[in-house]
């Protein structure tokens, strides 16, 4: 068989009607590249001002191209770490991931593919910081639709709003197992929220742990630093989820809520400590007291315990848990739930003695010569007063007395209108139980809703039971009736003006503008203040208090290196994570000051 | 006069333009008396290397198994692993996976093109080829980002949605390839040179290449018609029209004229999928990566890649990681085991044609 044949020999000729043809790959000959398509992934460019410094590109990356360093100029605080990528080029495959899970949106990749350099090192490179450029040739960017974060949060089951209003019941209703392995799941576990607790909770590491179904040690890792974290479950303010890289574009991790979660599945106390097993050292021979059973009290006490100390409580009131237990209403953290935790702690060796008040049943001086050292944890008991006319009327109560009253189980006659003066959580827990005693409520805040120290949450919650929130209303005066008790409540309409150092806008009151509502009680609620008339004498002089705080050092030792302090009377945040992480500073304080220098152990 | 067997290394460096591996012949004069494979100059662990990162890290690994072909590799694993999940795919990522798997198809035959023909020294229409391929590769970059590893079929779906005007920017080239293969054909199906050296050369016996587990083109080419996309429609193959081209003649020709015969089905099936495609979601997101758990448990599908079928396993352990991924390439059966046999008694200097003509990639076969 003959394969040459005429035809096959003349066909190929026909290649020469494509001579002279531009090539396709070069713009112009000689060498000019073409322009990279729109969604190119070329080098990177790094947003330096957007970036949280989160790390979630480092961790994504599998060809560990890219390492967290700090940056000149850019300075970490909560919620940034300081770091920023930094790119090895000659080990990026390209694939754009990091783009893809960055929380912020703050990576892409450029439309650059050309360098040429002899020197290997000059391939490590900062994304933004070196080629500032880049900024106008981004082509690989991250979409909210594209992203590989979860921005959708678990929502939370709870009661509906009129529903709640019937009974001190738990709004809350908690995660069951399932929503809670979801939202766990949400985590990158990029350490922001650790550095922001105050108390530099494990954070990513439980969630880590709740995430792969593994509960006991969730709550193992919990108890490290943190003695009352049911509480926290319940109640925290939460600065971690401030700060969580993933709220940047959507809904933060619900951090609390999922302590909260991992913390129930140990139903008693007895079960608490099977999980946890602490390790009990051997009796140490070093006594400390401790003065109220809150927060940082109990956590004195319950890591001191641990490490060999002999720890006693002096608690003014019947029951342990300070304002955790008479601040906080129990619609928001159930009793019980407190009592396991206080009972764990029992049993671990902590004594408290209860209805001992310092300074009235036994003074300052003895506890501070029986122990070893003190650790003083005394809360803010003291309510501010508004100063107005009228205020000591019949019916014009303390929100914080309230408050203290009913979760002592008493009653008290609030009438049908209640007024409360304030935007803190403690009034709106105020306003929320005055409704659960059957009051319609009105919130009188001088400035606006959104400028409310109070949880979002809380506010919500408020609202959704039907309390009427009056914002920028500044109260003047208490009307009261002839027997002397209050009727009604005259304030005055502000307006914001800006603040002119570029602070938050100040409310200023508008004259003329009083209006009159009415009322059969009026609870305040605008803050409170230390009592620390315990301290006697020498130790009035001895230990120093300024601003209304005790003057501590980082080991959260006073000015008499015997006595340490914790709490609302030592910090300025004031909320019980607050409390929890001063105890545990106090902790190493105390072990460090008696173990270090004092008797042989 | 008892002729001397003489051995002859050829390799590793690229024999033809499929990769680094090499061939040990024993040749008497120009006639291959014994053929040994060596390979190993490629291995680069992927499958190992995907059970140290997470499910969707491993992902990116994928498109590297094999160079010409990457997009097959990563449906396959996107597949095994929705399968695994039992996640969804939004019917338009499906039509969208199809038109990439096709596109891939013709910018691999089009580097075959070039690698066919320059092996038997006819060069020019490699450059027509793989300088028409850069169209699709344009087309490419402009859908996933980048030009030859795409990472752009993932679990859950595709990557991105398609830009703006793209479904016309495919037409429009599809319409200029296929005028352009006309003069492919021309050169190379007419040209006389091209008939002489491959009809009649390297021969696969047709019992042997079921027996072996031959698959694609080679497959085709000894008349037996075997298409996972027909065979075990995978996507949205099923709701497409096209033909699965077979050839009797078990040579270089009949492979070739498979593979001729394939890339205009493949235009068939793109403007197919372009009139088709529906709107709607692209992609199902899968959780976060981090702490994306599959369920314990396995999972094996079947891909029709460029050069046959390809098959992904994939077993999970319910961590964050794969417990295993294995691939079964095409290019292993033919260009380890069933090369060895092809050879003995064929010209030296058609080496390199063969190896073309069986889809040989070295990449492929080590991983």
């Amino acid at each position: 068989m003959s394969f040459i044949d005429l035809k096959g020999t003349l066909k190929p000729l026909t290649a020469l009607k494509q001579f002279g043809r531009k090539p396709h790959t070069l713009k112009e000959v000689p060498f000019v590249p073409l322009e990279a398509a729109d969604r190119y992934r070329g080098f990177h460019y790094n947003d330096i001002e957007k970036c949280i410094g989160c790390g979630n590109c480092a961790t994504i990356c599998q060809n560990q191209a890219i390492d967290m360093v700090p940056v000149e100029g850019i300075e970490g605080h909560k919620g940034d770490s300081g770091l920023r990528p930094r790119i090895d080029h000659g080990r990026c495959c390209w694939c754009g991931l990091c783009v893809d899970v960055c929380p912020t949106s703050s990576l892409s990749l450029t439309k650059d593919y050309l360098y040429v350099s002899d020197d290997p090192d000059s391939f490590l490179w900062m994304p933004g910081v070196d080629n500032p450029d880049g900024k106008e040739r981004k082509a690989f960017t991250g979409t909210p639709e594209t992203s590989l974060n979860d921005f959708q949060r678990v929502p939370m089951p709870e009661l509906e709003g009129m529903e709640r209003v019937k009974s001190f019941a738990e709004v809350v209703l908690g995660y069951n197992e399932e929503q809670a392995r979801a939202e766990a799941s949400r985590c990158i576990s990029c350490g922001l929220c650790t550095e922001a607790c105050p108390d530099h909770m494990h954070i990513p590491e439980y969630i880590n742990a709740i995430a792969r179904g593994n509960d006991a040690d969730a709550v193992r890792i919990i108890y490290d630093n943190n003695p009352l974290p049911e509480m926290c479950g319940k109640v925290c303010t939460r600065r971690c989820e401030e700060v969580c890289a993933i709220a940047h574009r959507g809904e933060p991790i619900a951090i609390r809520w999922l302590k909260r979660y991992a913390t129930e599945t140990a139903r008693n106390a007895d079960i608490i400590r099977e999980i946890v097993n602490p390790e009990i050292k051997e009796p140490n021979g070093y006594k400390v007291g401790i003065i109220g059973a809150g927060p940082s009290g109990l956590t004195v006490a319950y890591y001191l315990a641990l490490r060999g100390f002999d720890c006693t409580i002096y608690e003014a009131n019947p029951k342990a848990g300070g304002m955790t237990m008479y601040g906080i209403p129990k619609y928001r953290f159930p009793e019980e739930s407190l009592d396991k935790q206080i009972e764990y702690i029992q049993k671990i060796g902590v004594k408290i003695h209860f209805n001992t008040k310092v300074g009235k049943d036994i003074p300052f001086k003895e506890i501070y010569e029986k122990y070893d050292a003190v650790f003083i944890g005394v809360g803010f008991p003291k309510p501010w007063t508004l100063g107005v006319e009228g205020e000591d009327l019949e019916g014009s109560i303390q929100a914080v007395n309230f408050l203290y009253e009913i979760n002592n189980g008493k009653q008290v006659d609030v009438g049908d209108k209640v007024i409360v003066i304030g935007g803190g959580n403690v009034a709106i827990d105020a306003a929320r139980v005055s409704r659960r005693l059957g009051a319609e409520v009105t919130i009188l805040y001088r400035r606006r809703v959104q400028d409310m120290p109070a949880d979002w949450e809380e506010i919500e919650g408020a609202e959704q039971e039907g309390v009427h929130i009056i914002p920028q209303a500044i109260p003047v005066k208490f009307h009261g009736d002839e027997k002397g008790h209050v009727k009604a409540v005259e304030y005055l309409k502000a307006e914001m003006v800006p603040d002119e150092k570029g602070g938050r806008p100040r409310p200023v009151p508008i004259e003329g503008s009083n209006t009159i509502i009415e009322a059969t009680a009026v609870l305040g609620a605008i803050g409170q203040q230390g009592d620390y008339s315990f301290l006697e004498g020498v130790f009035a002089e001895r230990i120093k208090i300024e601003r209304g705080r005790f003057v501590v050092n980082e080991k959260q030792q006073t000015s008499d290196p015997k006595v340490f302090a914790g709490g609302d009377a030592a910090n300025r945040t004031a909320d019980a994570i607050s409390a929890i992480a001063d105890g545990y500073r106090a902790v190493k304080g105390i072990e460090e000051m008696l173990v270090g220098t004092g008797k042989d152990v | 006069m008892r002729e001397k067997a003489t051995t002859l290394y050829l390799g590793p460096q690229h024999p033809g333009i499929t990769g680094n591996m090499m061939i040990r012949l024993k040749v008497k004069g120009d006639t291959i008396v014994q053929a040994t494979t060596e390979v190993g100059y490629l291995h680069r662990a992927f499958e190992k290397l995907a059970e140290r990162r997470n499910w969707l890290q491993s992902f990116t690994l994928m498109c590297r198994f094999c160079v010409p072909e990457p997009d097959p590799v990563e449906e396959s694993y996107a597949r095994a692993v929705e399968t695994l999940e039992g996640r969804e795919v939004p019917e338009r990522a499906k039509y969208i996976r199809v038109l990439v798997l096709e596109l891939a198809r013709i910018a691999s035959y089009m580097l075959w093109y070039g690698g066919q023909a320059g092996s038997l020294g006819l060069y020019t229409i490699g450059q027509w080829s793989v300088g028409d391929r850069n169209y699709i590769l344009d087309l490419f970059e402009e859908l996933t980002g980048g030009r030859v590893y795409h990472m752009y079929i993932w679990p859950g779906g595709v990557r991105r949605d398609l830009p703006m005007g793209f479904e016309e920017k495919v037409l429009k080239t599809m319409d200029y390839l296929e005028k352009r293969l006309d003069d492919y054909e021309d050169l190379m199906f007419d040209n006389a040179i091209f008939r002489k050296r491959t009809i009649g050369v390297g021969i696969i016996d047709p019992e042997k290449a079921i027996e072996w587990g031959v698959v694609g083109p080679p497959l085709r080419g000894c008349g037996i018609q075997h298409d996972v996309r027909i065979d075990e429609p995978y996507e949205v193959y099923d709701q497409l029209d096209f033909e699965v081209p077979t050839e009797e003649g078990c040579d270089i020709w009949a492979r070739a004229n498979v593979r001729r015969r394939e890339i205009r089905q493949s235009i068939r099936i793109i403007r197919q999928v372009i009139d088709k495609m529906p709107k709607g979601e692209f992609y199902n997101k899968i959780p976060n990566p981090h702490k994306w758990r599959l369920p314990k448990g396995d999972a094996y599908v079947r891909t029709e890649a460029v050069r046959g079928e390809v098959g992904m396993y994939i077993a999970s352990d319910g961590s964050e990681h794969p417990r295993r991924v294995h691939f079964r390439g095409a290019a292993y059966v033919h260009a380890v085991t069933l090369l060895e046999d092809l050879l003995v008694g064929e010209n030296v200097a058609d080496v390199s044609a063969i190896m073309n003509s069986l889809g040989t990639c070295p990449p492929e076969i080590e991983r």
